[in-house]
């Protein structure tokens, strides 16, 4: 057993003891990976229903310049995505690259009027903070925001569910941002998630999170739900995990985040480049790449887990390819992943072979999401 | 019955020994999504890693508890692996074995020493 007691804990550390998680170590946190329910219930609950999530280990920041226009024009020089052209009261995906096109993580981003909110992943906080730091400031301020949690409420029913708290959140759609009341607090809530369904991410004042997650719990459509069914969600979504499916030696192209930098960014658009890596990004767009991330189907009834080696055929030859991520997905009811193969083997229903155990078992190339999508547009 | 300190069940049904995982061994695991079974036939010996288990979290291998031969598996829960976690030492048992040396059994835990042993 880990010593936990090393760990950080979220504002909601009491909250989960009392539902029974199961606590693991998690990016330097004490983090639920199960409740009571269990990691496959708990995935078929949210896709049904509605689950909350604590996700309150991931960085909240917030930039500020002298207006939104010197701010968005800063970050743009982090990141191949259309800053300026953000709406206010809109978010947006977003890469922090870095000089070899690599990327350093994965990020949400939102134009609130006077400033830029921003959520990146828990393991890479502190380097994304120092980055932001050595290079907006002093003309953008970098802040860090402690006081608040972050929770997630996702899945079809999470609409009613939250509207029964402030029925203004009906109204957003998907990637709006607004401020809202919600048990008695201020938050700062997005129409967003991780999980392929419909929901909202919520930043609420630490002091409050869990009186708001309990009002939420309280209803019969909403179950906590745990970091094992928040990555099987995530998975069968096609959505990337920072660490698994993409890292520092991962051009978004390959990774087939094409669809995240906007053409303003473009070869050809009015804000080309400027953004770390930028000839080696905006050169794999131009030139092809050689491998791409691909989602697969395993064709038997065992998972293909992340570093599962991927073969053309069933016997002899180099791998060309290896799962970054895989598992059960139980909305497929069966095996699920994705990973990397060379570009020719990409194709939708290309059959390949995994190899688990020194054998060669047959997966498929995939469309992705694997299960479809189920945003409010 | 009695219980190996790798959390398997051993019941002895005429010339065979049905093998298994305990309760507690199921739970955390969490929900068993895939189990690859033995072939009938095959010989085993003691220790051996006759059987994999994946639950949603990881893969987990089985050992023979016992020198033999697989007579029978429940090929039931190919289909049907959460069967493990609903009833795990009355339907969901994974293999038989005829003993090569029944001696072999009296080194386990009887069930007063395993619920001791997993405290």
């Amino acid at each position: 057993m880990a010593d936990l007691g090393a760990l950080l804990q979220t504002p909601l550390a009491e909250l989960h003891a009392a539902l029974g998680a199961k606590m693991v170590p998690f990016a330097g946190y004490a983090m639920p990976v199960q409740y009571p329910l269990g990691v496959m219930k708990e995935h078929l609950h949210c896709r049904a229903a509605a689950g909350l999530f604590d996700v309150s280990h991931m960085g909240q920041v917030i930039l500020r310049g002298a207006n939104i226009d010197v701010v968005a024009q800063a970050f743009e020089t982090l990141v191949p995505m259309d800053v300026l052209g953000l709406a206010v009261g809109k978010q947006r995906y977003g890469l922090f690259t870095n000089e070899d096109g690599g990327i350093e993580d994965d990020l949400m981003f939102a134009n609130r009027g006077d400033h830029l909110f921003v959520v990146v992943n828990a393991a890479c906080k502190e380097a994304d903070i120092a980055r932001m730091k050595s290079v907006l400031e002093p003309a953008v301020s970098v802040e860090v925001i402690e006081d608040r949690a972050l929770i997630a409420l996702q899945g079809p029913a999470a609409e009613a569910a939250l509207a029964r708290l402030n029925p203004a959140v009906a109204d957003m759609v998907f990637m709006d941002v607004a401020d809202v009341e919600l048990a008695g607090a201020t938050c700062w809530v997005s129409r967003s998630g991780y999980t392929g369904e419909d929901g909202y991410e919520i930043s609420v004042p630490s002091e409050s999170a869990e009186a708001l997650s309990r009002a939420l719990l309280d209803m019969d459509e909403v179950e906590p739900i745990g970091l094992g069914a928040r990555d099987s969600l995530r998975l069968e979504a096609g959505l990337c995990l920072y660490g698994n499916d993409i890292d520092v030696s991962t051009n978004p192209i390959e990774a087939g985040l094409i669809w995240a930098i906007q053409k303003v960014r473009r070869a050809g658009g009015d804000r080309e480049g400027g953004f770390p890596g930028a000839s080696h990004v905006l050169g794999a767009m131009a030139e092809g790449v050689a491998r791409k991330r691909v989602g697969l189907l395993p064709q038997g009834r065992a998972p293909m887990r992340a570093g599962t080696q991927i073969f053309a055929s069933r016997e002899g030859g180099e791998a060309i390819g290896e799962v970054t991520s895989g598992g059960f997905g139980p909305s497929v009811n069966g095996p699920v992943a994705m990973g990397y193969v060379g570009t020719s083997y990409a194709t939708i229903d290309t059959e390949l072979y995994g190899e688990v155990r020194g054998k060669r078992m047959p997966l498929k190339v995939a469309k992705m999401p694997l299960v479809p999508a189920n945003f409010k547009r | 019955m009695k219980f190996t300190e790798e959390h398997e069940w051993l019941r002895v049904e005429g010339d065979d020994v049905v093998v298994g995982i305990t309760a507690h061994a199921a739970e955390q695991l969490g929900d068993i999504v895939f189990v690859e079974l033995p072939e009938v036939g095959t010989e085993v010996t003691k220790d051996e890693e006759v059987c994999v288990i994946e639950s949603v979290k990881a893969a987990s291998d089985i050992l023979a508890p016992i020198d033999g031969e697989i007579t029978e598996v429940n090929d039931a829960l190919v289909d049907e692996p959460g069967k493990v976690n609903d009833d795990p030492i009355g339907d969901a048992w994974f293999f038989k074995i005829k003993a090569a040396d029944a001696g072999q059994m009296d080194d386990y835990m009887d069930e007063a020493a395993y619920n001791k042993f997993i405290g």
